[in-house]
């Protein structure tokens, strides 16, 4: 799959906002007046920008209303209602702790679980699509929920919780990369299958159907950029979590070294996010014998 | 809306005749041609003179090449547009209502006024039969030219599809899959009618009919209709030619 900016910056920024709006709701840190303001300042930031970001690949935005009414059927529906919704009742709670000094707890809990239904519901959009295996698998969801809740942790500052999570989500990355990798074969997609025609022996592509890239090839047959997908894993797996990690455990805790935490955790998210669109494989590739 | 309906009371869609497509992509172009001036938004082209030209199209013919062991290599020629599945995923992820399977004879349709452009229907249709229009950001697909088959205005032999209308060897047919006595049942039972790739349950309506078997005729003992028509010419000639042909030679 084409790897476009906002699709990565979209699910890497909303995923860490909500997952720190995640925690604020559950009174982590437990803030009050300014420090609450920046906190959710940030959560705020990071899920609006994101939610601002995934409109920049819609052919019309200016009708993006219409994607709140389908939320029967459609995952990107219900994460649009739920990513809303989140937002709408956070405010309140986020209200109470930074202006009235009140702690609106029950709010700030539904808030909470408003939040990871958002990040689920962001995982399914991917997760559900058949066609491409590697986002086709349960770990799909569990791992967006992970990355949200690690990133949500060192956001707001528990660095235990945080170093216990990282640690689980690199786990988690590396087991999904394993498995993604043999999803396609495992599915059992060929071109034999895509065109109905394997009892007439091995099939090849002898003409393509037009001259130059179309749509769906620009779109979906992605190949050039999984050249580096071994290295750029290695980069994701230390900058993700490794680094974070022993900065977190064995370096004495201050705002500077928290900071470079959270950078080094931002590269590998928005590596790893990188590798999840362009080293993902859609079936559509077999007719032109690419993948 | 996006909801797909739990049956729809006719099954329209194609039957494709591998066998006899010859691959002139003569259907790509009557399909262009009939959908950029007729239903929704016209079909763009971007850099149609360049060098890099790329356009929308609801039908695009792949050719290729099947090899078994032992075999002389077979050359397919493979039209691909939507195959109107009755499990379309492409319906149940649109976000907008835009996407839509129509009860009634089950074709799917796009509404192009709801359509948000978020590509997420190409994303969920496993057979790229659908294209985002580069000009109009809105997404297009084969409509079985339902602006055609049911239209009053024009004589009763264009009702059908464009590309079935306009192919020259005959080898795509419209017909109702739901009635098991109609043209494209029949020719699909007859013939072992496909259905592409089955391991992603869309259950698609359109069939593709393989190509016949060919004849075998590489054994000592098998008669080839057309080699002796294909032998080549006896050396030794007759008459003038014969006459010329040696009193060169011995120049």
């Amino acid at each position: 799959m084409h790897p476009s900016a906002s699709v990565i910056i979209f699910t890497s920024l909303s995923g860490l906002g909500f997952g720190l709006m995640f925690w604020l709701g559950f009174g982590f840190p437990d803030v009050t007046g300014w420090s609450a303001f920046w906190f959710f300042f940030i959560a705020y930031g990071l899920a609006v920008g994101g939610l601002i970001s995934s409109t920049a690949h819609l052919g019309n935005p200016q009708r993006a209303m219409n994607a709140f009414s389908q939320w029967r059927t459609s995952w990107l529906s219900r994460e649009g209602v739920a990513a809303v919704a989140t937002l709408i009742l956070t405010a309140p709670f986020a209200i109470g702790l930074i202006f009235f000094n009140t702690d609106l707890q029950i709010l700030g809990w539904i808030s909470s679980i408003l939040a990871l239904v958002t990040i689920f519901t962001t995982s399914k959009i991917y997760n559900q699509l058949k066609t491409v295996p590697r986002w086709n698998m349960p770990l799909t969801p569990v791992l967006f929920l992970v990355y949200a809740l690690a990133g949500g942790a060192l956001l707001s500052g528990q660095i235990t919780v945080s170093a216990v999570l990282l640690l689980v989500l690199t786990l988690l990355q590396l087991a999904a990369w394993q498995m993604g990798d043999k999803a396609f074969s495992n599915a059992g997609h060929t071109l034999e299958t895509a065109t109905g025609l394997g009892h007439l022996g091995k099939m090849r592509l002898l003409e393509s159907p037009h001259s130059s890239p179309n749509y769906l090839m620009r779109e979906m047959v992605h190949v050039v950029g999984r050249k580096h997908a071994l290295k750029l894993r290695a980069i994701s797996t230390v900058t993700l979590g490794l680094f974070p990690i022993a900065i977190l455990m064995f370096l004495p805790f201050s705002h500077l070294l928290a900071a470079v935490a959270v950078a080094s955790h931002l590269i590998g998210l928005f590596v790893s996010r990188w590798l999840f669109f362009a080293e993902a494989e859609h079936v559509v590739g077999l007719y032109y014998d690419q993948r | 809306m996006t909801a797909l309906p739990e049956t729809t009371t006719k099954k329209l869609g194609l039957a494709i005749d591998l066998d006899t497509c010859v691959g002139c992509h003569a259907c790509v172009i009557s399909c262009k041609e009939w959908n950029t001036s007729n239903y929704g938004v016209p079909l763009s082209d971007i850099d149609a003179y360049g060098a890099e030209p790329t356009g929308t199209f609801l039908n695009r013919i792949h050719t290729y090449e099947a090899k078994s062991e032992g075999c002389n290599a077979q050359t397919v020629h493979f039209p691909k547009s939507c195959l109107h599945c009755e499990d379309a995923p492409c319906v149940t992820v649109c976000p907008t209502g835009a996407s839509y399977k129509r009860a009634e004879d089950g074709i799917v349709l796009v509404n192009e006024d709801r359509c948000i452009g978020c590509s997420l229907c190409a994303w969920a249709c496993p057979y790229g039969a659908r294209e985002m229009d580069a000009a109009a950001g809105v997404m297009k697909k084969c409509t079985l030219c339902v602006d055609r088959i049911y239209n009053e205005n024009i004589p009763e032999e264009d009702r059908i599809p464009a590309c079935v209308r306009t192919c020259p060897a005959g080898a795509r047919h419209f017909g109702d899959f739901a009635d098991p006595e109609s043209n494209v049942s029949i020719l699909s039972a007859e013939r072992g009618g496909i259905a592409l790739m089955p391991e992603q349950d869309t259950k698609p309506v359109n069939r593709y009919l393989p190509p016949r078997p060919k004849t075998d005729v590489t054994g000592e003992d098998k008669i080839d209709i057309l080699a002796p028509f294909l032998a080549p010419m006896p050396k030794e000639t007759g008459g003038f030619i014969g006459w010329l042909d040696k009193a060169l030679e011995k120049i």
